[in-house]
C-alpha cells in the first residue's frame, strides 16, 4: 500500500503577478499553472521569444463607441488587471500599440462592436493589447474574433465602472497552425455586470485565461465557455473569479466536445471567496463530452472559501462518453444516427448558445458546430 | 395488413462473465388488428424481448428470425426499423437534455413520414394528440423527458406512439409506475390507435391491471425466457387469481442454467 502525499495548492489570494515579464522564472511546464500546457508547441512564448511580426486589429464600431489606438504609456493601461504568468507578462511588456475602446458615461450602444483579430502569419509571432471600457451605467456588445495563421499573445482587459453592463464574446477560430495565449482581466464595479463568453474552435493550442475580480458590491459576473477540439488540438481555459467584497455573484459554466486521436481540453475553475465577501453567490460547472476514443479532458474546480458568510458557493464537472441510451432512443423514433448525434451534441451546447445574444453569432456558431460534426462523420 | 413474426429466437447479454442468453426460443406472430399480451414474473426477459426487436446494441441475437411484412428486420439499424413500422414504447424513456420535445417530435415525425409534415398542421396535430392525453402544451418547450414525472414519461411515449403510427407498436411496462387516472389517460390513447384496426398491439406487462382497460385478443405466459403458455384473455384472469407460482420452476431451471 502506497500513501498518496497531497501538496496543498498554493492559495490563489497568494499568487504572484507582475507587469514585469522578468519578474517571472522561465517555466519547465512542471508548475501548477503550467503543468496540462505543451511548452513545446508554445514557440517560445514562454521564454522571451520576441516579435517577428504583428497582428493586424480591424474595428466595427457603432458611432457611439470609441475607438482608439495608444501606445504603450497610455495610463489608462492595466486597470483591468495585473499578468499572472509569464506569458501574459510577456505579451504586457512586448506590444507596442494597444486598441482601446470606450462606451461612455450613460451611452448603450445601438449594436455590437466587433474586433477582429487576425494573426501574424505562419511562422511570425505577434503580442497585443486590448481594452475595453465600459464608463458609468454604459452598456455594450463585444465580439472578439480571432483568424488566421501564427502565433500570438495578448491581454484584454475590461473595465466597468458602476452600474455598467458588458457583454463580451470570444471567439478563437484560428487556422489550425495557430497558437494563442491569452490572459482576460475583468474590473468589475459596483453593480456592474459582465457576461463573458470564451468559444475555442480552432487552433493548434489555444489557452484562455479569463480573471474577473470585483472592485466593489452589488456585481454580477457570467463566465461560459464553449470548445470543440479535434485531432491533436490542445485547447486550455482557465477562469478565476476573485470575490473580494460583498454581495457579488458569479456564474462559471463551461462546455466542451472533443473528438480525434489526442484532442485534449483542460479546464481549471478556480473561484476565491476572500473573508471580506460576505453574502457571495457562486456556482461552476464544467462538463465535457467525449464523441471518439484517443480524446482527454481534464477538469480541475477549485474553490476556496475564507467566510462562512456566504448565500452559496458550490461546483460541478463531469466528463463522458457520448451516451448510447440517448442515441438508441433517438434512433428508436426512426431518426438516422448521423443526424441524432447531431441532435445530441447540439442540445449538450444548447443553453450556452442560448445565452450568446448576437444572433449572427450564435447562427455562425451552430454552423461551426455541425460542420465540426461533419468532419468526423459523426 | 402488417405482420411481425418471431421464430425461435435466441438473444444473448455480455455480462462480466462472458455472455449470458436471456431469450431461450421465443416463436410469436402478431398481426394487424391483434393486441397480444405478454405476461411473466420479473426477470423473465419479457423486456430483453421487446428490446431485441426494436435492435438495442446490448442485447445479441444470436439465433432465430424476426421479419415484418417478410422483410428481415434484424438486418435493419435501429431507426431503420422504426421507419419499417415498428415501434418501442419504453419503459425508461430517455432524458435528451437540451433538445426540445417538439423539435424531437418534428424530427422523429419526419424521419418516419419520409417529408416534414407542413407546419400548420403539424401544430394542429400536435396540439390535439397532446390534449387527448391530457398533456399540457407547454411540454412542447421542455427537453425530451428531462424532469418529466413517470407518468408524464408514459403519456409522452404514447404521444409519440399517436404521431408516429406504427405497423406494429410494443408496449413495455408501459402501466408501471401509473396512478389509475393516468392509467386511463395512456390506455385510451393506446386504444385510439388500435381502432384504425390496422395496427397490431404487444403489450409487456406483469400486471393485470392494464388488460382491463386494453382488451387482449390473446395472453402469453412468458417464463425462463420463453412463451410457456398461450390462452385468450382468460388466461389473464387465471394469471390473475393464480399468480406466476405454477411457472417458478421453468424460470428457476432457467436461471440455474
Amino acid at each position: 500500500m502506497t500513501t498518496a502525499v497531497v501538496v496543498p495548492e498554493a492559495s490563489r489570494a497568494e499568487w504572484f503577478t507582475s507587469f514585469d515579464v522578468e519578474a517571472f522564472e522561465q517555466p519547465s511546464g512542471r508548475e501548477e499553472i503550467w503543468r496540462f500546457t505543451p511548452m513545446k508547441r508554445l514557440a517560445g512564448l514562454h521564454t522571451g521569444a520576441a516579435a517577428t511580426g504583428a497582428a493586424s486589429v480591424d474595428v466595427d464600431a457603432p458611432a457611439e463607441v470609441t475607438v482608439e489606438t495608444v501606445d504603450r504609456a497610455d495610463a489608462r493601461l492595466g486597470a483591468g488587471g495585473v499578468p499572472a504568468d509569464r506569458v501574459a507578462a510577456q505579451a504586457y511588456s512586448s506590444f507596442t500599440a494597444a486598441t482601446v475602446l470606450t462606451v461612455g458615461k450613460e451611452v448603450v450602444a445601438s449594436a455590437p462592436t466587433t474586433v477582429t483579430i487576425t494573426g501574424p502569419g505562419a511562422g511570425k509571432l505577434a503580442y497585443g493589447h486590448l481594452q475595453i471600457r465600459a464608463e458609468r451605467f454604459a452598456e455594450a456588445v463585444v465580439v472578439l474574433d480571432h483568424r488566421g495563421s501564427g502565433v500570438y499573445a495578448d491581454n484584454v482587459e475590461f473595465v466597468l465602472d458602476d452600474s455598467a453592463k458588458l457583454t463580451v464574446v470570444s471567439i478563437q477560430d484560428w487556422a489550425d497552425d495557430a497558437v494563442h495565449v491569452s490572459a482576460h482581466h475583468a474590473k468589475i464595479g459596483r453593480d456592474a455586470r459582465l457576461r463573458h463568453t470564451v468559444v475555442t474552435l480552432g487552433g493548434d493550442v489555444v489557452r484562455v485565461s479569463p480573471t474577473a475580480a470585483f472592485a466593489d458590491k452589488g456585481g454580477e459576473v457570467d463566465l461560459s465557455g464553449l470548445y470543440f477540439a479535434d485531432a491533436g488540438q490542445h485547447f486550455e481555459h482557465r477562469t478565476f473569479v476573485d470575490h473580494a467584497v460583498p454581495n457579488c455573484t458569479s456564474n462559471v459554466t463551461y462546455k466542451g466536445a472533443l473528438q480525434g486521436q489526442d484532442a485534449h481540453t483542460v479546464w481549471i475553475g478556480d473561484v476565491l471567496i476572500r473573508a471580506a465577501a460576505e453574502g457571495t453567490q457562486t456556482y461552476e460547472l464544467n462538463r465535457n463530452l467525449l464523441l471518439t476514443d484517443g480524446a482527454r479532458a481534464d477538469s480541475v474546480p477549485n474553490l476556496e472559501i475564507e467566510t462562512g458568510e456566504i448565500a452559496g458557493a458550490g461546483h460541478a464537472s463531469a466528463t463522458g462518453r457520448f451516451d448510447d441510451e440517448q442515441l438508441f432512443y433517438l434512433q428508436a423514433r426512426g431518426i438516422p444516427e448521423d443526424q441524432a448525434r447531431r441532435l445530441v451534441v447540439r442540445g449538450f451546447f444548447h443553453e450556452l448558445l442560448m445565452k450568446i445574444q448576437v444572433p449572427e453569432v450564435r447562427e455562425r456558431l451552430e454552423a461551426a458546430i455541425e460542420a465540426e460534426l461533419e468532419a468526423v462523420g459523426a | 395488413m402488417a405482420t411481425l413474426e418471431i421464430k425461435d429466437l435466441h438473444v444473448s447479454v455480455s455480462t462480466d462473465d462472458g455472455p449470458k442468453e436471456i431469450l431461450k426460443g421465443v416463436d410469436l406472430t402478431v398481426k394487424a388488428g391483434e393486441t397480444h399480451a405478454i405476461m411473466g414474473p420479473n426477470g423473465s426477459g419479457k423486456s430483453t424481448l421487446s428490446y431485441a426487436v426494436a435492435g438495442h446494441p446490448k442485447y445479441e441475437v444470436t439465433s432465430g428470425s424476426i421479419t415484418l411484412d417478410g422483410e428481415d428486420v434484424l438486418a435493419m439499424s435501429v431507426d431503420e426499423r422504426a421507419r419499417a413500422g415498428l415501434f418501442l414504447a419504453m419503459q425508461y424513456p430517455v432524458e435528451v437534455p437540451g433538445v426540445s420535445t417538439s423539435n424531437f417530435l418534428r424530427t422523429a415525425a419526419t424521419a418516419i413520414r419520409g417529408e416534414a409534415p407542413k407546419l400548420r398542421h403539424w401544430v394542429k396535430e400536435v396540439k390535439e394528440s397532446m390534449k387527448e392525453l391530457d398533456m399540457d402544451p407547454a411540454f412542447a418547450e421542455r427537453s425530451v423527458n428531462e424532469g418529466f414525472s413517470g407518468g408524464e414519461k408514459k403519456r409522452h411515449e404514447i404521444l409519440q406512439l399517436a404521431l408516429l403510427n406504427p405497423k406494429i407498436a410494443i408496449l413495455d411496462e408501459t402501466d408501471s409506475g401509473l396512478d389509475v387516472d393516468a392509467l386511463r389517460v395512456v390506455s385510451e390513447g393506446v386504444n385510439r390507435f388500435k381502432a384504425s384496426g390496422e395496427a397490431g398491439v404487444l403489450l409487456i406487462t406483469h400486471y393485470t391491471r392494464i388488460l382491463r382497460h386494453i382488451a387482449p385478443d390473446f395472453v402469453h405466459v412468458f417464463a425462463g425466457g420463453r412463451i410457456v403458455e398461450s390462452g385468450g384473455p382468460e388466461l389473464a384472469d387465471q394469471l390473475e387469481s393464480e399468480g406466476y407460482v405454477k411457472y417458478a420452476g421453468i424460470q428457476e431451471a432457467a436461471s440455474a442454467s
